[in-house]
């Protein structure tokens, strides 16, 4: 029987396979950031343990670092001490760091790919649940732990426990107004938190192969939010194109050779996935979460729904609770939702092709009073790009804020927080309670809705936008 | 790690679903740099709630948290299991844990046990009843008791093994060094390196 993409990467990696006990796969990237390594650290040190693999490791620095004053020290002491913490440790361990300053500094799972360190048919690990992301290549990535991390560093492999197969399957055509973010929100209401669990699923049909690579992105990124251990995406001409002439990326001989092995990462046409899934593209609209968890979301121009109308009771108290922490009614239309604050940003939307996006919506157009709009760049080099393109001046001269990048309001780990009962319209991953801060109230959008809601200051789509004020040039 | 063989305590009941671990230990606490003192950040926000079960006196000193479905979501941060353990937790029973908080709990030694959801109803309704009744999970045997209620539950014998001994899996590993090396040796040329070029 044939084998699916996920099982093909898998076998290519067992270090060894013995009767009774979890594979030993080897892992070929390693990524590390400050909040989930100090630990992982410290027990090496322990235990007198080497970094083995230094040349498959890389970290930055993401998810402490402030968005403002960048050049002065670090206010909050305790976020400064981790910082340091992790230089310290990559100086100790002779591990490559970007720290806060560097031109390769960003969002890890922004860097990763920027560098063409995430290549096809790779193992990518990371202590950070969005490792997801990385899937958008054919590569098998995945969030750990920090004994994980620990073991990693150690070892280079990890023992890991079988995983069953989901096939995804996104055929017919995308409506114009839809996008990658859309799609997976869609992706996660159906299927639900748990509905992933267990399996690593492989995102495939016609709308998928469309996708830009930073759209896949945005889709194996979210994968983690539907509970799945890994999200991937078959490589093709669009992934080869992407990473040809990157930093990392396989030269000459290395490159044919690369390409060649990259060409059989497909699914075979007799392999069996464990689940299927099936959408149809052209039935999708703009999407948005009402509650508190990636799960519960409906198209833009639905209503808030009622926790009576949910069959399973544990659906139905869980609704009831996100109602009364998001100070939303039932039956409320979406489109009239109200918001304080807008977030550009993260490793789910912070990419160049998403400040595009969102640049293109509030060209011309001012953010409505009393909304703050962040725009927060997954790295330098997006940040630069988005100069040299001038999108920065078009957020600015919209009453954006244009900031330095880092994971910021995605989790708050940094000064970019809510503060109780602020909303947010946000193109981030999660909108758990207190997740953007203490009693902020979360909605997730795309980075188009996220404009088009900066603008109007309720959430909107851009082709709410035709009645907006339009700035002329005098 | 610690070894866990069998243990009876006390159960605090969290009758929620979906309870991701930015619930069980919310991000600013994720600045410590060590794997203790977190025990005041768990559950951070709901504790501000006095009727929030664990502020309950009666659930002083249990050390058997009986949850709702999907226990464990989102974020990869050990730090929930820490937290949970730095309380005074020694094990977490729910009908579905997400995938990374469960790895990281058999890692640390606090054992996470599946249940039909009819089980953690009935021990729910038993210790709402009687809050001194106690509940034994029994790794060596693979089940857990309580009054008028004996559950199997799988774990497999792999897990079970390293759990009931507290082995250290890097030193596993280790074991098998020759394993990685042989790996190495035949990886192709064109695999990505991180050193800068």
């Amino acid at each position: 029987m044939g084998r699916t993409l996920a099982e093909k990467v898998w076998d290519d990696h067992v270090v060894r396979r013995a009767e009774g006990e979890p594979d030993l796969l080897f892992i070929d990237l390693h990524l590390l950031h400050e909040v989930t390594s100090p630990q992982a650290f410290d027990g090496l040190r322990m235990n007198g343990r080497p970094v083995r693999r230094t040349d498959l490791t890389i970290a930055t620095e993401d998810h402490n670092t402030p968005t403002l004053d960048i050049d002065k020290p670090i206010a909050d002491p305790v976020s400064r001490t981790q910082l340091e913490t992790l230089r310290k440790n990559c100086a100790e361990f002779g591990v490559r760091l970007h720290p806060l300053g560097d031109v390769e500094q960003g969002v890890v799972h922004v860097v990763g790919p920027q560098l063409g360190l995430t290549q096809p048919g790779t193992t990518v690990v990371c202590g950070d649940s969005h490792t997801s992301t990385h899937g958008a290549f054919g590569a098998l990535a995945f969030g750990i732990g920090t004994s994980q991390v620990e073991h990693v560093l150690a070892t280079q492999t990890l023992p890991l426990a079988p995983f069953r197969t989901m096939a995804v399957t996104v055929d017919g055509e995308l409506p114009a107004d839809v996008t990658a973010k859309d799609l997976i929100l869609a992706v996660i209401t159906k299927i639900g938190t748990g509905g992933g669990q267990g399996y690593v699923i492989e995102y495939r049909g016609s709308a998928i192969e469309k996708l830009s690579m930073e759209s896949r992105m945005t889709i194996c990124n979210m994968s983690i939010e539907a509970g799945a251990r890994a999200g991937m995406i078959a490589p093709d001409q669009i992934t080869f194109d992407y990473l040809e002439g990157r930093d990392h990326a396989p030269a000459g001989d290395d490159w044919d050779a690369a390409l060649a092995y990259w060409k059989t990462l497909r699914t075979d046409e007799d392999a069996v996935f464990d689940h299927e899934v099936r959408i149809d593209a052209s039935t999708l609209a703009p999407f948005v979460t009402w509650g508190t968890n990636p799960g519960q979301g409906a198209p833009l121009s639905a209503s808030v729904p009622d926790p009576a109308s949910f069959a399973d009771p544990g659906d139905r108290l869980s609704a009831e609770k996100a109602l009364e922490y998001m100070g939303l009614a039932a039956g409320q239309p979406l489109r009239e939702v109200a918001v304080d604050t807008v977030f550009v940003g993260s490793c789910t939307n912070g990419r160049i092709e998403d400040l595009r996006a969102a640049a293109s919506v509030v060209q011309g157009r001012k953010v409505a009073d009393g909304v703050r709009m962040l725009v927060v760049p997954g790295s330098v080099r997006v940040a630069l790009q988005a100069v040299h393109e001038g999108l920065d001046k078009v957020f600015t001269e919209a009453g954006a804020e244009w900031r330095h990048a880092g994971c910021s309001m995605c989790l708050g780990m940094n000064p970019d927080q809510l503060a109780p009962g602020e909303r947010s319209a946000s193109t981030s991953n999660r909108n758990f309670e207190g997740r953007q801060g203490k009693g902020g109230r979360t909605h997730l959008v795309s980075p188009q809705v996220a404009a088009a809601t900066a603008v109007l200051g309720h959430l909107a789509s851009p082709a709410d936008l035709s009645d907006a004020p339009v700035l002329t040039e005098v | 790690m610690e070894a866990f063989t069998t243990h009876t305590g006390r159960a605090v009941p969290l009758r929620r679903g979906n309870v991701d671990t930015d619930q069980i230990i919310p991000a600013h606490w994720l600045k410590k740099v060590t794997r203790n003192g977190f025990e005041d950040g768990l559950f951070e926000a709901w504790r501000k709630d006095e009727t929030f079960v664990l502020n309950a006196p009666e659930r002083k000193g249990a050390t058997v948290l009986v949850a709702g479905p999907d226990f464990g979501t989102g974020s990869s941060r050990e730090h929930a299991v820490w937290a949970l353990q730095n309380y005074g937790f020694k094990t977490v029973l729910s009908s579905r844990f997400a995938d990374i908080f469960r790895g990281n709990s058999l890692k640390n030694g606090l054992l996470t046990v599946v249940l039909p959801q009819e089980t953690i109803e009935r021990l729910w309704q038993l210790t709402e009843a009687d809050p001194t009744a106690e509940i034994t999970v029994d790794l060596v045997d693979r089940e857990v008791r309580a009054e008028g209620l004996t559950a199997p539950f799988e774990l497999d014998d792999n897990a079970r093994w390293r759990l009931l001994e507290g082995l250290d899996d890097i030193s596993l590993t280790l074991a098998n060094e020759a394993d990685i090396a042989a790996f190495e040796s035949r990886r192709p040329s064109y695999k990505p390196s991180t050193v800068k070029v």
